[in-house]
């Protein structure tokens, strides 16, 4: 007699009550399953307890970090709020620019699977992001990458960061997006846990914005993109272990109980898909649409449903597949990529239907929208899933994890960096600022950079050595973007309040510096485990920080991403919030140039230099220290610093950060392949080396200078005249120190990453 | 219905950096006595009896790979 | 005013870039789908980069035999200029209309930079407006940018003269000969490897060395 397979039916789930179910496994906790039981009224299906364990994960649900999360939203007031049309909580946070356009962008991480599979995690991280801005009703413009690596020559990095830079490439290029910026920092926390964030940014005019919501009963619902397969699932096999439906099916059983918890992406069906429904949006043809990212189809019934004024039903069974026999809990928690869920009226579905069959797209109508309040889901006839879609999407549990400051962190503060030795004759400075720009987290990112199509588009302005990434918008006005994601986990890790409000800085001085005006924030927050008190500290301060800062400087956060558990054993990664900050200018034709200028300029240093090593570049490639208190952070500073290069005429300017003064006088003089002479102001070690905040180089013609010394008085805003930028090409010159060749410089600062990388 | 094998490689005279990339990584893995790699590719087609091996032919030779720079072995696995 | 076809596929990327140089030359960019085997009277054809199919089977492979290709192969034999650039270089070798294949570039990794070219022949349809022997400085972005062909194709190539571009100051893909861009027999069609599209504007690009490429072709549409 051959057995069949059994589905477990809401029917069956009801008479069958003391069934014994595998919630554990799937990652739930005892009261949460007892919880869903109450919500249901019964114990779930196989199917009802799919969607819940992976909407109620850390990853989707966000629950231990909903409670601080929401200071953001306590802390942006209407006047931040003014410019948004869409904020946190949306597939990615919009902003008005001006002139009818709308912007979107966002970061978010991708980082388990890209220690697990480097080029498919990575490239499958940027797919993701990219469809979250099309859900937006966004064309994606542009990528940036903030990557974190272990050391930069450990075995095991060699093998994580060609992976991930070729993921990167492999899959951005492929779309047409340039890749406008980044990061690349190296650092042995992150041996087990690379960090692979990806950002994308997308604009549409105003009136075109598309949020994600299921309204109008009777509207149908649309799955459309690629076909569902086993991507991604590999927790959910232990339902299939579970079920009467183990040994007989098919293609089912044991021998599917190794499912791939990797999801592989396909670039050209997501470009095809963008073509796609950019000409869906532009017929008017959509009422809602959702991507499927983690948690695929539960996420996206659940959350169209949740957001809409009504109920959903789905038959699952008209889900295309690509792979046999699939359960519908399997169909549920499928990670296959390139999908997208639109919500469609009724009459414009043949419309809709005849887009997708011009551009080669699969589209089946799976469900409708219904008045009522459940999310029903059918699978040949009988229902396998009935909840409330808010339980699901919004409702989840909410984790108030205990809080506490490391035991370790006064004595990481007292551990002064001051004793450390200090170079001090001509020849230790000089052969310092060598070893440093050679030093892996400083040296030069081309070996990265040139993986990359940063001229796709015709519309990238700046691009990577540039301290921001900025594209053209408007062809026919000029307006543009620029944008930059900044983050010095070590800073974070001596204060994480500071540090992150220093990581913010960075980011707003690095669009600062590129002419535009910063508008809004977008932040990865990557952390260790939330069940260590000493990380939900660290989080909570890091949260604290980014909001008090955002608000000091008038400028919202948008939205972003949490990913934790970035942990090996008992060793987090250095707390890492990334802050990405966005920017408008008017009319690209007006932005800065990073660099030296050109000759006969006479170069500034804007800002304070301090005594402050603590956490720098130097203390950790010099002495492998990290202790005492990171530099002080001043925002209003920052503020006067933008304003001052919106109002002056530079040549060329380029942001202090990561290595101090030394570093950025050698990054300046090679991108511009001009030399320079200058004179140190105090202590040349501190002047080399400090990494005080708030601090720009800038090169000035020699017409404007005058003028420009006046507008500085005039701001109270702090400067020093370093020197001029030479007609000699050939020597970086400090006064009373050293002349530096640029060749050897060049030579020393390309030679790293490629020495390591291949 | 019968199954057919096309094996797809570069010729001789072509450079094959990712066959050299392949070969290079092997003693980094602990592996000896490999003097080279070559990377092709392999095809498996289900064709019906209309399917005859001038056709299949044709499929190899116009499409499967290009002759500028590859050869190709067709084979019907019984 | 001239009219210049402009390819797209599924998966072609830099359509939009290329009618853009066509407008910035003084022609009018003309749209041309895949799917329709219809040039729209054009005067010329832009067959432009991209990962026309994602690259499937082999980069150009599918591209080739779609229904727009059939007239473009039928046009170019009765001698209208088209330009492949890339993918679309990629595509005309698979079409026969170009000798060689583009395989994968020999460093095995996927290059983005400025490169330096020496313009050899300014006797095509495309090169006109460029002085014999310029150095011009265009992007490359490609992953299988390398030229590969017989040595007894190369030698033809080099002896009748239609090696068009070359790369100098490095070699970015392990081309043979430095080869960037070739063209046919009459000269009429040329396949390049970098982009100038994307060096029309030097807001957005490194110069505007590639512009000539667009304004040479306005005086040799036939008429």
């Amino acid at each position: 007699m051959t057995a069949t397979v059994h589905v477990d039916s809401v029917t069956h789930a009801a008479s069958t009550p003391d069934v014994p179910q595998p919630y554990r496994e799937l990652g739930l906790k005892d009261d949460e399953y007892t919880r869903i039981r109450e919500i249901l009224g019964r114990r779930p299906t196989d199917a009802e307890l799919a969607m819940y364990s992976v909407m109620w994960s850390e990853h989707c649900s966000y629950k231990s970090s909903k409670v601080h999360l929401s200071y953001f939203g306590q802390t942006t007031t209407d006047e931040m709020r003014a410019s948004m049309l869409a904020g946190i909580g949306e597939n990615a946070g919009v902003v008005d620019i001006g002139d009818g356009w709308a912007v979107t962008f966002k970061v978010e991480s991708h980082n388990h699977p890209s220690y697990v599979e480097p080029y498919q995690g990575a490239a499958t991280g940027v797919g993701g992001i990219v469809r979250d801005i099309l859900a937006m009703g966004a064309r994606p413009l542009a990528v940036m990458d903030p990557l974190r690596f272990g050391a930069a020559d450990h075995p095991d990095t060699r093998r994580v960061l060609p992976g991930v830079v070729a993921g990167v490439g492999g899959y951005g290029n492929c779309l047409g997006l340039p890749n406008i910026g980044g990061e690349v920092v190296f650092d042995p926390s992150y041996q087990g846990n690379p960090l692979v964030n990806a950002l994308c940014v997308g604009a549409m005019r105003v009136e075109d914005l598309h949020l994600a919501h299921a309204s109008g009963t009777g509207n149908k619902v649309i799955l459309f993109g690629a076909r569902t397969g086993l991507d991604g699932i590999g927790g959910v096999s232990v339902l299939a272990s579970d079920t009467f439906a183990a040994s007989d099916s098919a293609e089912g059983g044991s021998g599917r109980k190794k499912l791939p918890s990797v999801q592989v992406g396909d670039p050209f069906t997501e470009k095809v898909l963008i073509e796609c429904c950019l000409e869906l949006f532009g017929a008017g043809l959509v009422v809602g649409i959702q991507d499927l990212g983690g948690a695929g189809l539960s996420c996206a019934t659940s959350e169209l449903a949740s957001a809409g004024d009504g109920g959903m039903h789905v038959e699952l069974d008209r889900v295309p597949l690509r792979a046999k026999g699939m359960t519908p809990a399997e169909i549920l928690s499928s990670e296959s990529q390139e999908r997208m869920c639109a919500v469609v009226r009724p009459s414009d579905v043949d419309a809709f239907m005849r887009v997708c069959a011009k551009w080669d797209v699969t589209a089946t109508e799976i469900g409708e929208v219904t008045d009522g309040d459940r999310l029903v889901i059918t699978w040949h006839g009988e229902t396998v899933l009935d909840v409330p879609p808010r339980t699901v999407a919004h409702e989840g549990p909410v984790y108030e994890r205990p809080v506490e400051r490391p035991t370790d962190q006064d004595a990481l503060l007292a551990d002064l960096p001051d004793t450390l030795p200090r170079p001090s004759t001509s020849d230790e400075l000089r052969a310092e600022i060598l070893r440093m720009a050679g030093s892996p987290n400083l040296a030069s990112r081309r070996w990265v950079t040139e993986q990359y199509d940063r001229y796709v588009r015709g519309g990238t302005v700046l691009a990577q050595p540039s301290d921001a990434g900025m594209i053209r918008i408007d062809e026919a006005t000029g307006r543009g973007v620029a944008v930059s994601c900044d983050c010095n986990g070590r800073f974070v890790r001596l204060d994480p309040y500071v540090g992150t409000q220093l990581a913010l800085a960075e980011a707003y001085r690095n669009v600062a510096v590129s002419g535009a005006r910063p508008v809004a924030v977008t932040n990865c927050l990557n952390f260790g485990s939330p069940e260590d008190p000493g990380v939900m500290w660290q989080f909570q301060q890091a949260v604290r920080g980014l909001a008090d800062g955002c608000a000091a400087l008038g400028i919202p956060v948008t939205g972003g991403n949490v990913s934790f558990y970035n942990q090996t054993g008992a060793t987090a990664i250095l707390p890492t919030p990334v802050v990405g900050v966005l920017g408008v200018i008017e009319d690209v034709r007006t932005r800065i140039r990073t660099g030296i200028g050109d000759s006969g300029d006479e170069l500034f240093l804007l800002g304070e230099t301090r005594d402050e090593l603590a956490g720098s570049e130097w203390a950790h490639v010099v002495h492998g220290h990290l202790g005492g208190r990171p530099p002080a952070v001043d925002l209003a500073a920052e503020q006067r610093l933008g304003e001052l290069l919106r109002a002056a005429r530079v040549s060329a300017a380029h942001d202090l950060s990561d290595g101090g003064l030394a570093q950025a006088l050698v990054e300046a003089c090679l991108i511009s392949g001009r030399g320079a002479e200058v004179t140190l102001p105090g202590d040349p070690f501190v002047a080399l080396f400090s990494e005080s905040s708030a601090r720009v180089l800038v090169a000035v013609p020699p017409t404007e200078a005058a003028a420009f010394t006046a507008l500085c008085q005039e701001q109270n805003q702090p400067t020093h005249r370093l020197g001029t930028v030479t007609e000699d090409n050939a020597l970086l010159h400090i006064d009373g120190l050293t002349d530096l060749p640029l060749d050897q410089l060049r030579t020393t600062w390309e030679a790293t990453l490629p020495a390591l990388f291949g | 219905m019968a199954r057919v094998v096309v094996d797809v490689m570069p010729k001789p005279e072509i450079l094959d950096p990712q066959g050299q990339a392949v070969a290079n990584a092997l003693p980094r893995l602990g592996f000896s006595g490999v003097s080279e790699v070559r990377q092709g590719k392999h095809f498996e087609l289900e064709v019906d009896d209309s399917v005859d091996d001038e056709t299949l032919a044709k499929i190899a030779i116009g499409f499967l790979s290009n002759p500028v720079i590859e050869d190709f072995v067709v084979r019907r696995i019984p | 005013m001239s009219r210049v076809g402009v390819i797209t596929f599924p998966g072609t990327l830099d359509d939009t870039d290329a009618a853009r140089a066509v407008r910035y030359a003084g022609a009018e960019p003309v749209a041309l789908w895949h799917g329709d085997a219809d040039l729209r009277g054009v005067d010329a054809v832009v067959v432009p980069g991209g990962f026309s199919y994602g690259d499937y089977l082999r980069a150009g492979a599918i591209a080739r035999f779609a229904p727009v290709m059939g007239e473009v192969v039928t046009a170019a034999r009765a001698g209208m200029p088209v330009l492949g650039i890339c993918n679309g270089f990629q595509i005309l070798c698979e079409a026969g209309l170009l000798p060689g294949a583009l395989v994968r570039n020999a460093g095995l990794h996927f290059v983005c930079r400025d490169q330096r070219l020496r313009v050899e022949r300014t006797s095509t349809a495309w090169t006109g407006d460029y002085a014999a022997g310029a150095e011009i400085v265009i992007p490359v972005k490609n992953m299988d940018g390398r030229f590969a062909a017989a040595s007894s194709t190369v030698d033809e190539l080099e002896g009748e003269g239609r090696v068009v571009f070359r790369y100098v100051d490095g070699n970015p893909n392990g081309s043979l000969g430095d080869i960037a861009g070739i063209c046919s027999a009459d000269g009429r069609i040329v396949g390049l490897m970098p982009h100038p599209e994307h060096a029309i504007d030097a807001l957005t690009g490194p110069g505007v060395d590639g512009l000539a490429m667009f304004t040479s072709v306005l005086g040799k549409v036939l008429t």
